[in-house]
């Protein structure tokens, strides 16, 4: 244990006990953000170089659009995104109160496709769900997350912690073992963040290409060999769900840029 | 013990026996070649520099979750290096690094790795021949 983590436990101990042990203190939660260098903070920053904008600027077509056979756009039930869509990502995934489980924006507007729509949902990391879920997100830019606050959403997001705490794949590796204990090391040279999930869905370098955080999510389980959770499945949502609780109070950055 | 290993397929487990902390016999029943092993702890599908640095002054992409691996063998014993690479877990129960010639205890270990060690038998003799040559 690193000596302000030594130092924040000790203090958190009286003060707060709401915190679970491991868990990043409030003041020390940072976004992969400020663990990246010049260039690439410089890229995410300026909106004509951000590539994630050009997503966003197709997420706006598509919500202005007439889809499925109800001849329904997104704009025709929530009107302007800049006021109807501001901050609704930040309290994302969230109970669907008939469902009653948590769902994910992407499965948000699935949701409506099928429901308000008549329409077919969209293939996860297809362009169009990316940029509707871009375009969505977009709208609470700078906004603090606040997911998992609901009383309903605990069991899930307790869920999501397990998996979090778990070990998995032939490297016998869980998720805290590198983004609670190991964050601001080097694996192969690379930096290691706290796996904050404040920017997405976001453009990475290496993928060229926008990605969900899902898909994120499977890339670090296929990296310790582990079967990977399908793309929707309950697990992987929950664990979206608890990364963002382990978030709270962070902006968001959508569309965030990654090495 | 070492006429099992020679009819074990790649991926099977050779038995191997724990004396004290380390495993005195090669898994093999030959000696590791160190050339070898150093290409091997290089590559990075092997991982070892994934969390690890050490005197390999060709790359870049060392990590530092780990000691460095320089001086490894005047710390250790060629019996302790070998233990430590089939189950770092019997060293230290919470370590982070893998077990490499282990397949039991692991949950959702995904489809093409599943009922596989990480390293074959003469791998981790090879990686263990050349650990023993890192000396200060
Ligand atoms: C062996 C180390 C390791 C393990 C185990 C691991 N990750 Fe990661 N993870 C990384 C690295 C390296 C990156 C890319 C750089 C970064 O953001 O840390 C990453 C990135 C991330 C990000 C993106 C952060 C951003 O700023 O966009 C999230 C979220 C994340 N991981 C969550 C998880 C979860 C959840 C698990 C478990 C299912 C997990 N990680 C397991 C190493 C790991
Ligand atoms: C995910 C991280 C990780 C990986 C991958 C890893 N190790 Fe380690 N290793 C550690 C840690 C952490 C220690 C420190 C002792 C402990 O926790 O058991 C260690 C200790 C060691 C030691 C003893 C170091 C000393 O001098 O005290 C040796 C030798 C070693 N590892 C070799 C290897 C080799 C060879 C490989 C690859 C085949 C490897 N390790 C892969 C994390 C790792």
């Amino acid at each position: 244990m690193s000596a302000w983590r030594a130092i924040a436990a000790a203090a958190l101990f009286a003060a707060a006990p709401a915190l679970l042990a491991g868990e990043i203190p409030r003041d020390a939660r940072r976004s992969g953000y400020s663990f990246m260098g010049h260039d690439t903070r410089a890229m995410q920053d300026d909106d004509t170089s951000n590539p994630g904008m050009l997503f966003v600027l197709d997420g706006e077509q598509l919500w202005g659009k007439k889809t499925g056979s109800a001849e329904k756009a997104c704009a025709d039930c929530h009107g302007e995104a800049r006021d109807s869509m501001k901050g609704v990502a930040a309290r994302y995934p969230a109970i669907d109160k008939t469902l009653h489980r948590p769902v994910t924006l992407e499965q948000r507007i699935n949701l409506c496709r099928a429901n308000h729509q008549q329409a077919t949902p969209l293939p996860y990391e297809s362009r169009d769900l990316l940029a509707l879920s871009a375009f969505v997100a977009h709208q609470s830019r700078g906004a603090a997350i606040t997911a998992g606050d609901d009383p309903q959403a605990k069991p899930f997001v307790e869920q999501g912690r397990e998996l979090f705490m778990q070990r998995e794949g032939q490297l016998n590796l869980a998720c805290t073992n590198c983004h609670d204990d190991n964050f601001d090391k080097r694996l192969a040279g690379a930096p290691i963040t706290q796996g904050q999930p404040t920017g997405y869905p976001l453009y990475r370098l290496e993928w060229q290409t926008l990605g969900s955080l899902e898909r994120r999510l499977r890339s670090c389980m296929s990296g310790v060999r582990a079967q990977a959770y399908d793309y929707g499945s309950p697990e992987l949502v929950a664990l979206e769900l608890y990364l963002m609780s382990r978030a709270r109070g962070l902006p968001m950055e959508t569309p965030a840029v990654r090495p | 013990m070492a006429s099992f290993s020679s009819h074990a397929k790649a991926d099977e487990i050779v038995p191997y026996t724990i004396v004290g902390d380390g495993i005195p016999q090669s898994l093999t029943g030959s000696p590791g070649d160190a050339a070898r092993g150093r290409a091997l702890v290089l590559t990075r599908t092997t991982t070892c520099i994934l969390c690890h640095s050490g005197p390999f002054p060709e790359t870049r992409f060392q990590g530092d979750l780990a000691p460095d691996l320089a001086g490894a063998g005047n710390r250790w014993t060629v019996s302790q290096l070998r233990l430590r690479l089939v189950d770092a877990s019997r060293f230290n129960a919470e370590t982070i690094m893998p077990s490499y010639y282990r397949t039991d205890g692991l949950v959702r270990v995904g489809r093409n790795f599943a009922g596989k060690p990480i390293l074959s038998a003469s791998e981790i003799e090879d990686i263990v021949a050349f650990l023993a040559t890192l000396r200060d």
